[in-house]
């Protein structure tokens, strides 16, 4: 069976930088679920392209229908690389209005690939101490590697102990495994009585629940 | 099919004067409001419950009984009364008292609220929200039901020998509807007990209520109440007229630019795409109300919400005028074609009544002298069943009643 991996960006030029290292985390993590026999696809979201939409249901409690099928195509992917540009020492506002605007049990149990990138080297912990969190919080699994792009590492001044490609290959096998291990995501849908009363009850049981019995 | 309104009372500035009503003149103005509603034509008129500015309706039975008062043929109802912060006896005694007073003409319908900070200005949590509303709900049926109740739960302290003044009109309790906008289980609840479900219906993509709504009819006949075309469905909706739509988007545009539920978000133009709010001329609204059975069914109740972000009095009654004179009319016929003689008519108390009691007489409670000892004269009332009280009927209350046995 195929298997779905969704990537959100939060880049906001075009090209940028948080896409292109969103790509080769995609391209690289497709790469290591093919060694292990498993075919994958990629599906793309794109922050910037939803961003009034994100405000939109920020002020007016529902996702308009295209951000409602960009969630839809991220709560159900077998695993998730979420990129964000770092504003201000953290993930950029559009990135966390998107997981703001997300039911917080979504990405329960969902492996995740962290990347960052940013102008200098100096704010690549801020993977970890500010977008671990989140996922955290979440419920989520983010892979213990995370991939922090500075512009440098693109350039001619790059890392030359542990290079950008070794470090997306790196973070890109962690997920792969993760997803490997897990059977394909089974999205459950909260209006099956079967999800909120338990298997098999009835509103009974939930009245007894209360009296103890 | 009943049609009506509904309000959540609030009190906003008017953006294209800059005034904002007095609670003194808004109160005022909803009782006119309310009767227009009857004048034109309309079946009811329903009324939130709120208990912080900018809202009024803290009282709600205070007002439906003011408003029953000066009406004949109105329905009065809620949207929403709070069963999660109010005490269930309290509902169930003023509300019975609102349906002697107004001859029946009450229903309810149950919500858990919109802001968090109610539930400890009521002693509650929020974070109990939904076992407050199953456990409430649950009490205020056996308060409405049994006219001794011996009761214990998780929430409020045990009731022992209690009795709720006064018992319901012709012994048949209000209709209730129950209001989710989100929760399955409410859904579920409304389904167990053969209530009706309410879709607010104004907030949301129609997909949204589809679900919850196609849930509540499949539930509704699982729990042996009927087929799921016959449970009671109402609905929501939003309208705002003139005779050319481009005048009442103008006028209309100012007003849900700055509404305080979601202005400043999506546009005009945008929320009448992915909500029921319909601005237009009649035959627009027609158009679009009537297309609503092809989401969800026939139902049996279209409140509107026509009374909101800062529309002045004068407004009001006129998008009134509309309703009752253009658009409901051609609606009812409209609703009418082509609907399966299965599909009961909307809740009215007189209808109830007869189908508990046939052309019998319906029950007139008459206290004995027993002076509240409740538990040893053999009851409160002269035809208070001496044995048990009645097991509450119909084949969805197997578990709870059981539960309830064996707790006695």
């Amino acid at each position: 069976m195929t298997r779905r991996i969704a990537v959100v960006s939060a880049g906001l030029s075009n090209p940028s930088s948080t896409r292109m290292l969103a790509d080769r985390l995609a391209q690289a993590t497709v790469g290591e679920l093919r060694a292990r026999g498993i075919e994958a696809e990629v599906d793309v979201v794109e922050l910037r392209e939803l961003a009034h939409d994100i405000t939109n249901n920020l002020l007016a409690g529902f996702a308009p229908p295209a951000l409602e099928d960009a969630i839809n195509r991220v709560v159900s992917a077998d695993g998730l690389i979420a990129v964000t540009p770092i504003f201000s020492t953290s993930y950029s506002g559009l990135f966390k209005s998107f997981f703001d605007v997300i039911d917080p049990d979504a990405l329960t149990g969902m492996p995740v690939l962290i990347g960052a990138n940013a102008g200098t080297a100096r704010h690549s912990l801020a993977i970890d101490y500010a977008i671990r969190p989140l996922f955290a919080y979440l419920h989520a699994e983010p892979v213990s590697t995370g991939v922090f792009a500075a512009s440098s590492d693109w350039g001619a001044r790059a890392d030359e102990v542990r290079p950008l490609a070794s470090r997306v290959e790196r973070g890109a096998r962690e997920l792969a495994e993760a997803i490997a291990r897990r059977e394909p995501r089974a999205v459950v849908d909260p209006f099956d009585p079967d999800a909120f009363l338990g298997e098999g009850r009835s509103f009974g049981h939930l009245l007894g629940g209360l009296a103890g019995e | 099919m009943q049609f009506g309104i509904f309000s959540v009372s609030d009190i906003t500035r008017d953006p294209t004067t800059g005034e904002t009503p007095s609670e003194a003149q808004r109160i005022r103005d909803i009782v006119t409001i309310a009767k227009h509603v009857e004048e034109v034509g309309l079946d009811v008129f329903a009324i939130g419950e709120h208990h912080n500015p900018p809202f009024f309706s803290s009282s709600p039975t205070t007002t439906l009984a003011y408003i029953g008062a000066q009406t004949t043929n109105l329905i009065l109802s809620t949207a929403t009364t709070l069963i999660t912060t109010n005490d269930p006896v309290k509902i169930a005694e003023d509300y019975a008292m609102l349906q002697h007073l107004t001859g029946g003409r009450v229903d309810l319908v149950m919500g858990r609220g919109n802001t968090g900070p109610v539930y400890p200005w009521f002693g509650q949590d929020i974070r109990q929200g939904l076992p407050l509303a199953i456990e409430h709900y649950a009490l205020l049926r056996e308060l409405w039901e049994k006219d001794v109740v011996d009761w214990e739960g998780t929430f409020r302290t045990p009731l022992q020998g209690f009795t709720a003044t006064p018992r319901p009109l012709d012994g048949v309790a209000p209709f209730v509807w129950h209001g989710s906008i989100r929760t399955p289980e409410i859904a579920e609840q409304a389904a167990y007990y053969g209530d009706g479900f309410f879709a607010n219906n104004i907030f949301w993509p129609k997909e949204h209520y589809q679900r919850l709504i196609t849930l509540y009819r499949q539930r509704y006949a699982h729990y042996g109440h009927g087929t799921p075309e016959q449970a009671i469905v109402g609905l929501g909706g939003q309208a705002f007229m003139a005779k050319n739509s481009q005048d009442a988007v103008a006028a209309f545009r100012p007003y849900f630019d700055n509404a305080p539920v979601y202005g400043h978000g999506p546009s005009l133009e945008e929320f009448q795409e992915l909500t029921p709010l319909t601005v237009g001329s009649p035959q627009q609204v027609i158009d679009r109300y009537a297309a609503m059975r092809d989401h969800y069914g026939d139902y049996q109740r279209q409140l509107f919400l026509v009374d909101h972000a800062g529309l002045p009095l004068k407004t009001v009654l006129e998008q009134l005028d509309l309703l009752g004179g253009e658009v409901v009319p051609v609606l009812r016929r409209e609703l009418a074609e082509n609907r399966p003689a299965e599909v009961p008519d909307a809740p009215t108390h007189a209808a109830r009544v007869a189908a508990v009691y046939g052309d019998g007489p319906a029950r007139q409670a008459r206290p004995t002298s027993a002076g509240g000892n409740n538990l040893t004269v053999g009851g409160p009332y002269q035809d208070t069943p001496i044995a048990a009280p009645p097991a509450t009927s119909g084949s969805a209350f197997g578990p709870a009643a059981t539960q309830k046995e064996n707790a006695r």
